[in-house]
């Protein structure tokens, strides 16, 4: 039998790696040759930074966290869209 | 019986969070190390997917074992919201990948060949 | 007349399931049951039912049953693929010499309908090694970038994905 506590270091752990991937992510997004690659980049940290506040919202105790959880992945999924569209056309909206 | 069902359990939970951290860092590795941008999307849009989809599954069993009995409703419900969480970001995860592919691929941003120089 | 009345009918059911699955949504985020959130989840989900009822519901009930029925039956051999995807690109990425030969490919498929292509378009993403670029749709011709030969073959030669896609959906 684990004891919640051992749980948490566990979900700190992970936390902590995830972290670690999204300061891998932030070097090609700060020196990424062109704007695809920052781009591309960004999205990566955003959908992290999903996993992130659903692991913050266990550490915490507070299901607060899983709504804003599923707000982000609505907003950075649109937003990548929006920013994949303005680079193809120039324009967001086309009529 | 009881904690045979536990231990199990909880080695899932702990299985998929190692598994799906493993997978996060083999994305963000590739996003380093491969040499162009076409190729580094091969690497973030799969790696993450699955990466991300293993932790809220394991979170979610977990959960489910410690939370769910005699909990109010509102915390009972949270299993639903990562369900939820979990389809769209099996949506919504390459519909974005092949957003930002498409506008590269229409603006001319030339695929990477073998033996090139990296990008 | 007849095919009026019917066309109406039609309307109002999709509006009335819209609102039913957009109501039990709101339950199911909001959990609280007291009189205030319920209210506002029925106004709410009675204008979203009102103006977005034709996205939902574009096609006859059964046939949507069924349909879904086999779907759940490929996203579990979807499923076991992206598995194999993960694996597939850690190693790539891991080796140290990289075995990596990337290309672009076409090919046709006979299917038409959104629903169809959207499934086979991220099916193909998420399956090893390959990623969709362009599709156009009128002609159901699809651009992939593979990332070595193996998996460009798989989609060239075998076929097994797009054959899937088209019992799932049943285009003829």
């Amino acid at each position: 039998m684990i004891e919640p506590e051992a749980m948490l270091t566990i979900f700190l752990a992970t936390a902590l790696l995830i972290v670690v991937t999204i300061i891998l992510a932030l070097y090609r997004a700060t020196l990424g040759p062109e704007v695809y690659n920052r781009v591309a980049a960004v999205n990566v940290i955003g959908t992290k930074t999903i996993v992130l506040l659903v692991i913050i919202g266990y550490i915490f105790e507070r299901p607060l966290f899983f709504d804003i959880s599923l707000l982000y992945a609505l907003l950075n999924f649109i937003g990548t869209l929006a920013f994949a569209k303005y680079l193809e056309r120039g324009e967001v909206w086309s009529s | 019986m009881v904690e045979l069902i536990e231990t199990i359990l909880l080695a899932v939970v702990v299985l998929s969070l190692a598994a799906g951290v493993f997978f996060m860092l083999a994305g963000a590795i590739g996003l380093l190390r491969l040499p162009d941008f076409y190729t580094r999307l091969h690497a973030t849009g799969k790696c993450d997917t699955l990466g991300e989809v293993l932790i809220i599954f394991g979170l979610l069993l977990y959960h489910i074992y410690y939370y769910s009995p005699g909990a109010e409703l509102s915390v009972q419900l949270v299993p639903v919201k990562l369900l939820f969480l979990i389809c769209f970001i099996f949506f919504a995860n390459p519909t974005a990948t092949h957003a930002i592919m498409k506008a590269a691929y229409n603006t001319g941003v030339k695929p990477w060949k073998k033996g090139d120089r990296r990008m | 007349m007849g095919e009026k009345s019917s066309a109406k009918s039609g309307k109002g059911f999709g509006i009335f399931v819209t609102f039913c699955a957009m109501f039990l949504f709101w339950l199911l985020l909001s959990g609280m049951l007291d009189a205030i959130h319920v209210g506002a989840g029925i106004i709410c989900s009675a204008i979203i039912a009102f103006v977005s009822h034709d996205l939902l519901v574009t096609q006859k009930w059964d046939k949507m049953l069924r349909k879904s029925g086999k779907f759940i039956i490929y996203v579990v051999w979807e499923l076991w693929q992206i598995l194999l995807a993960n694996f597939d690109v850690a190693y790539r990425v891991l080796h140290p010499k990289m075995p990596i030969d990337p290309s672009i490919i076409e090919f046709d498929t006979s299917l038409r309908s959104d629903l169809a292509i959207v499934t086979l378009a991220n099916s193909i993403t998420l399956t090893p090694g390959t990623i969709t670029i362009n599709i156009d749709q009128e002609k159901g011709r699809f651009q992939v970038h593979a990332i070595a030969q193996k998996p460009a073959d798989a989609l060239l030669v075998d076929k097994t994905m797009q054959q899937k896609v088209a019992k799932v959906f049943m285009e003829e």
